[in-house]
């Protein structure tokens, strides 16, 4: 198991050390340090041994966080409490950042008590340890409050304590989308996928049971086949088919997997309810055609033609293309006919941005790019051209189609509760080689 | 509120003032005080001399101070282990407190102070605590346990905690289960053969509920636990992979590979044409590909493990190959691991695809990645032959680029496609010749060079080419210097017109001039060769080469069924076993896949998955130093018997060498087989084994079959069965021994010991130079030969060697007596296996004494020395057995029969020449006889009555 936890500032000074097994010494702080953060090289794995020690870690802005083993651990639950730390760190004090591990190094020797014993993950849920790790103590507790705090840490519902209470029971769901794209030059898609996340944030009373559904494939064939063939035929248009999915744990899992329907008790607040993964009849918010002509040793000319393919009445935002130039760039001429594009020495690339842009339009950008002779030998690599933008709609046609509450003992109905749902599609990573 | 100003104090004369503040009346200055001490500690400073001033604010009601304090004390209680008694107190009263958080702080932290004398007083509390009504106590004190049994194991088996662990596994909160099994799972780890975590139905169907309901981190706990269990059979197998499969929708990525994890290892016992063994795998594949979707870190634990998965079972993802695509922002290390994955997943339906990629990773930016897209469009090449074309031409453009590494690198996988397709892609030599100057790495220069030499033929320029890299002969590295002296030999002797003068230089350049003994013996061996008979040469030097196969880096099967029950660990990241990176006894015991069910090696195996018990297997040789003297002399055994090993494109030829002593070998060895006479059945199929015997001898097996049909019509009237030979046993564990397996046997064939031996190579590189020698023990056996393998030992290829035993050698007693410990060496290692002989290898055929001399002798030997057995559950009447003992060198002198009850008087001697008399008591319809055995030297009967056991029932 995990045998110590080190938290260094980007020079590798030590911000916190816990170390929780007698195999695990303080020169174990220094190994790292010097292997790893001042190593010459850039790191190329994020685990690493060091004379029978291995450090995992990551890395949050310039905050070096590693976990210290000399175990044969479980590797990706070791990943994985690291992140989950940061996410308590973030959710107790907010970015994570010297200054703020600093001002707050008892509360994280706090944290780091209760979730890891003896180097075994325990409870880690922001919601219950909030109930208890304050940064003020907690003296004032009558027995009853104590007891509460303690079936919520252990208990089966870790996540969500008794008791709330809403003056207005609301609930908003957001399905935010990524869509991910490499294009050949020649417009063949290579690969495609929607990496997309349900986020869920409630507030709501009691104990309330949830049930989600959506245009699941599986799930509206296996209920076509129960009603008349002209409804099969039309929801089997707009089904999707998920790829895999995976759920927040508040989610019974051996449910999904008989019946295929998504229960849950929700946590109080924002989290994230499922992420999932599609590949099929993905609609592709834009296409970009590429043209890159080599003059002669010192010029480029550079053609960009995006195209935006959805709904005439629907708006994409923040849209921004970059094209890479080579390095020995000298200097360059943009002519675009929508949104601004400026040449950024500095990222070597041309980055054309536009505000908005309606559905089935399209927009061309040119470019002359000048270039100092080298006698370097080797070719440009030509980096793909990315984009990134942000629409108001899934890409993957996912559709939420209902979610109800039932909280049997308070008096509200699953009509009382407001719910929001709002489709927000952005850019993956987005790339068309040229 | 900014507790930053704590890290700040950098003054001299500091812990006198933290001193005085610590003992300060006013609380807010106190925790002021404790907090700056913990600042300092975390820098790295040493404040232990605090202790006690720290210690004194331990008794407070502000939690956040204790916790701070309790800090403190987990990080000097070892360097002040006299003070540390003094927290005692405070411990034992706060696992009394009202509070349930404050009694589970007192058993988490107490759990932490690694000092002996206060263990002691721990225990209480802490058996107090495992009962506590709270399960936040409970599931905090079950941890607590295994911290103590780190510090003292002994202290926590008398007490009984053990148990008390154990009944949390039935607790009824899920977290308290979960923790109870992270600690036994633990502890079990350092007592491999304790039955700690005794895993039977009953506690599977436990975890299993918990499973549902237990947090994240619980879940892996449980699951890697279960990965241990080895069900009972294939449905038990199912049941449980059924109620683990939904895990694999779980959010965290570690909860579904550990998942993936059982489900890899109880797949095995399913039978394959079962349905449910295709709904699995496919099952498998959308939650491995989903995991590369999560933070590239996890990504690069999940590619690790997905390489193994691949290599295991190919089947899951072979649909999946565009997830592997490279993403131009992925971190290095992910970058490389899917190309890896991509080129296990090329095949003919996918490599146009496969290829367009490669050729656009060759041209990033990262060295180290470019290297290796171009070196994966070569194994492409080799992998999928359709694609060969279409890759070589690939190459031709990457080389066309001119940048150094590509084009090298280029060079390199040229050469092994070469070797792959001979005489089909030779017309690209031309090209490779141009970039000739731009190589300085060893490994492309040797490539180059090997590549003239075995083309010179249509190199108009060979002769030049070579002279040019001749000059700076010595600044070359020895991989490239003996490339250059092969190739020179080979262009000799394709055209030894014009490189007479050539040829002589490099030959003296490399022995006379040269330091390095394997240039020098090749050199010389060339020279020799080339003067002696230049034919000769030309067979050796020119001789078909191997081809080469398809996938050269693969993991070794028996490590790799190891790494799949490590899914999830360190172990599948760094690709090695735990015993390669954990120190210590933790982790050191191999785990193995369960066997399929219905597979004949059932039998033995299903138990060996379980966490401790696997099978015992054979003692190593603890008196090392002995046998390392002996083993000095095994280099001394005759030459005949290894094959040097020489750099590849040798190979063939240096056998080719040997060619004269093969002839002498297999005369020895139909000797032997003409010695064999006397022979039975089981001696045929013996005999019938050698499929790597060399092709003279393939009459043989016919033989000897013949001959043992015509005993076997013997033994029907009346004439003696031959030796009793047992089936071949295990000896040595590939595991054990580098992938180099041994089983085998021992037989008396007409008056010659033989220990008859099967050699398997489970590796994945061949194996050559065996050698074998005994150590000393109690009858002087020892090899009256050398170890005869005569071809090398190639991957999964097995072979059968009889080995004639002498009993000459130095003797020396051993426990049990017919212990023998055996040294095989081969070129990749010295291994020692210790085994057992059956005493009847040492019945000498001139056993039988006379009548009158058994009389006096049975009078002589004092009745102390006699030993009685019984033999039970035998069918044969006294003549049968008396018979089917002759064979075996057990002789019947005499024959009484009194109340249907035949006596058989019997006598053996053995090779060194003691004699053992024995009476045996045959009632006519009991199926058990009695024994007596008489012997000068009465620690054989016991050994004796095993053969009459072991012929009897046989």
């Amino acid at each position: 198991m995990i045998g110590g936890l080190f938290i260094y500032n980007h020079k590798g000074e030590v911000l916190i050390s816990r170390v929780y097994r007698d195999d695990i010494g303080r020169n174990a702080v220094d190994a790292f340090r010097v292997n790893v953060i001042h190593a010459r090289q850039q790191v190329r794995s994020p685990v690493t041994n060091i004379a029978r020690t291995s450090f995992f870690h990551v890395k949050r802005s310039n905050i070096w966080l590693a976990a210290v083993t000399k175990q044969n651990v479980n590797a990706a639950m070791v990943f994985e409490f690291l992140y989950k730390m940061c996410d308590v760190m973030t959710a107790y004090f907010g970015k994570i950042s010297e200054e703020n591990i600093k001002n707050n190094f008892v509360l994280i020797y706090e944290l780091l008590d209760e979730i890891l014993d003896f180097g075994y993950p325990q409870n880690s849920e922001t919601g219950a340890l909030k109930t208890f790790i304050t940064q003020q103590g907690i003296k004032g507790q009558t027995k009853e409050e104590q007891s509460q705090i303690t079936s919520q840490v252990t208990g089966q519902i870790g996540w969500r304590r008794e008791g709330i209470k809403y003056r207005r029971n609301e609930l908003f769901l957001d399905v935010l989308e990524s869509v991910n794209l490499l294009m050949s030059p020649q417009g063949q898609v290579l690969s495609a996928h929607v990496s997309g996340r349900v986020v869920m944030k409630s507030y709501l009373s009691g104990m309330p049971e949830c049930k989600f559904g959506m245009n699941d494939k599986i799930v509206i064939d296996k209920q076509g086949k129960g009603g008349t063939t002209d409804d099969a035929g039309k929801s089997g248009k707009q089904s999707i088919a998920i790829d895999d999915c995976t759920f927040h744990q508040c989610v019974r899992l051996s449910k999904f997997d008989s019946e295929r329907s998504i229960s849950f008790i929700p946590p109080d607040g924002e989290y994230e309810l499922m992420r999932y993964r599609t590949t099929k009849d993905i609609i592709l918010p834009f296409r970009v055609i590429p043209l890159v002509r080599e003059v002669g040793r010192t010029k480029l000319e550079v053609k960009v033609v995006i195209k935006s393919n959805f709904k005439p009445s629907l708006l994409a935002q923040k849209i921004e293309v970059r094209i890479p130039t080579p390095l020995n760039t000298s200097g360059v001429q943009v002519i675009c006919m929508k949104g601004k594009a400026k040449y950024k020495a500095s990222e070597n690339a041309i980055v054309w941005k536009i505000k908005r842009m309606a559905g089935m339009k399209e927009s061309q950008i040119s470019a002359e790019i000048e270039l100092l002779p080298t006698n370097d030998k080797k070719k440009w690599a030509r980096p793909p051209i990315s984009m990134n933008f942000e629409v108001p709609f899934a890409p993957s046609g996912l559709k939420v189609r209902y979610l109800k509450v039932f909280e049997s003992k308070l008096n509200y109905s699953d009509h009382d509760v407001i719910k929001w749902v709002r489709y927000i599609g952005r850019s993956g990573i987005y790339e068309t080689r040229c | 509120m900014t507790d930053s100003k704590y890290f700040t104090t950098t003054k001299k004369g500091e812990i006198f003032e933290l001193k005085a503040e610590l003992n300060s009346d006013k609380k807010e200055k106190k925790k002021e005080a404790v907090k700056k001490v913990i600042a300092s500690m975390t820098v790295g400073k040493d404040v232990s001399a605090l202790f006690p001033d720290v210690v004194n604010c331990m008794q407070t009601d502000n939690l956040e101070l204790k916790k701070l304090v309790y800090l403190y004390l987990m990080n000097y209680a070892k360097s002040q282990p006299d003070m540390a008694i003094m927290a005692v107190n405070t411990f034992v009263k706060d696992c009394e407190d009202p509070n349930p958080l404050i009694r589970a702080l007192a058993v988490r932290t107490m759990g932490c102070i690694r000092v002996d004398k206060i263990t002691e007083y721990l225990c209480e509390p802490l058996r107090k605590c495992l009962k506590d009504e709270d399960p936040y106590v409970r599931k905090t004190a079950a941890v607590c346990v295994a911290k103590l049994h780190d510090i003292n194991a002994q202290l926590v088996e008398d007490q009984g905690f053990l148990d008390t662990l154990k009944d949390l596994i039935s607790d009824s909160n899920p977290m308290v289960v979960a923790n109870a099994v992270a600690a036994l799972s633990e502890i079990a780890e350092s007592h491999p053969n304790s039955n700690l975590l005794d895993l039977n139905p009953q506690t599977i169907n436990k975890l299993l509920t918990a499973l549902n309901e237990c947090t994240e981190w619980g879940q892996i706990f449980i699951l890697d636990c279960l990965a241990n269990y080895t069900p009972r059979d294939d449905r038990e197998s199912q049941s449980i992979c059924e109620r683990v499969t939904p895990r694999l929708s779980h959010a965290n990525s570690a909860v579904v590979l550990s998942a993936v994890k059982v489900l890899m290892k109880f797949m095995e016992m399913l039978p394959k044409d079962l349905d449910y063994y295709g709904t699995l795998l496919k099952k498998l594949a959308p939650p491995l590909v989903t995991l590369l979707s999560a933070e590239p870190e996890l990504q690069y634990v999940a590619l690790r493990n997905i390489n193994l998965i691949v290599q295991k079972r190919p089947e899951i993802l072979k649909h999946e190959m565009k997830v592997f695509f490279v993403k131009y922002n992925d971190p290095i290390y992910v970058k490389l691991e899917k190309l890896d994955i991509m080129i296990r997943l090329a095949s003919q339906a996918n490599i146009a695809q496969v290829l367009a990629e490669l050729k656009e990773y060759a041209t990033e930016v990262d060295v180290d990645f470019v290297r290796k897209a171009v070196r994966a469009i070569g194994r492409c090449a080799i992998k999928v032959e359709q694609s060969a074309e279409r890759c070589v031409s690939t190459l031709l453009d990457l080389i066309q680029t001119k940048v150094n590494y590509v084009v090298q690198e280029a060079i390199v996988v040229i050469k092994d496609i070469f070797r792959k397709y001979p005489n089909k892609y030779e017309s690209v030599i031309a090209t490779l010749c141009e970039n000739l100057d731009s190589l300085d790495e060893p490994e492309a220069r040797a490539a180059m060079i090997w590549i003239v030499g075995e083309y010179a033929e249509r190199i108009d320029n060979a002769d030049e080419l070579l002279e040019s890299f001749l000059e700076g002969f010595h600044d070359e590295s020895t991989q490239v210097q003996l490339q250059l002296l092969t190739a020179i030999v080979k262009l000799f002797l394709k055209k030894p017109t014009e490189t007479q003068e050539l040829v002589q230089q490099v030959l003296s350049l490399a022995t006379q001039d040269s330091d390095n003994p394997d240039l020098r013996d090749r050199g010389y061996i060339y020279w020799r060769l080339l003067s002696t008979d230049p034919v000769a040469a030309k067979e050796v030097v020119l001789a078909e080469k191997p081809l080469i196969s398809e996938e050269t880096d693969l993991i070794e099967p028996t490590l790799l069924d190891e790494l799949i029950c490590h899914i999830g660990t360190l172990a599948s990241v760094y690709h090695k076993p735990p015993s390669a990176f954990v120190e210590g006894s933790r982790g050191v015991q191999h785990k193995r896949l369960p066997a399929r069910a219905g597979s004949g090696e059932s039998a033995e195996s299903p138990e060996v998955g379980q966490s401790g018990t696997s099978e015992a297997p054979p003692a190593v040789i603890p008196s090392q130093g002995d046998l390392l003297g002996d083993l000095l002399n095994l280099d001394l055994a005759p030459a005949t018997t290894t094959v040097p090993s020489v750099q590849p494109s040798m190979q063939m030829g240096a056998m080719d060498l040997l060619g004269g002593g093969l002839d002498s070998l297999m005369g020895d060895e139909s000797d032997t087989l003409g010695g064999d006479i006397g022979g039975s059945p089981s001696m045929g199929a013996a005999l019938g084994a050698p499929a790597a015997m060399p092709a003279a001898l393939s009459n043989a097996p016919a033989v000897g079959g013949g001959l043992g049909d015509l005993f076997d019509l013997g033994g029907g009237v009346g004439m003696p069965t031959g030796f009793y030979v047992a089936p071949k046993t295990l000896f040595l564990p590939a595991m054990k021994a580098k992938g180099l397996e041994i089983s085998g046997t021992f037989a008396r064939r007409g008056g010659i010991i033989q220990m008859d031996l099967s050699l398997t190579n489970k590796a994945m590189s061949v194996m050559t130079d065996f050698a074998i020698q005994f150590n000393r023990n109690s009858f002087g056996l020892a090899p009256a030969g050398p170890l005869q393998v005569l071809t090398p030992l190639t991957p999964n290829q097995t072979i059968d060697v009889s080995l004639p035993l002498g009993t000459t050698g130095p003797v020396m007693k051993m426990e049990p007596l017919n212990n023998l410990q055996v040294a095989v060496k081969n070129n990749i290692d010295v291994f020692y296996f210790s085994c057992q002989y059956p005493l009847s290898l040492l019945f000498v055929e001139d056993g039988k004494m006379e009548r009158q001399v058994f009389l006096a002798t049975w009078k002589d030997i004092p009745n102390d020395n006699e030993a009685q057995f019984q033999i039970k559950d035998v069918h044969l009447n006294s003549d049968a057995a008396s018979n089917k003992l002759q064979g075996s060198n057990i002789f019947t002198i005499a024959k009484r029969t009194v109340d249907a009850q035949d006596m058989l008087y019997q006598s053996i001697k053995l090779t060194n020449g003691i004699w053992v008399l024995a009476e045996m008591r045959v009632q006519t319809g009991n199926p058990n006889y009695t024994l007596s055995i008489k012997c000068r030297a009465p620690e054989v009967s016991q050994f004796v009555y095993q053969c009459y056991e072991l012929v009897l029932k046989n």
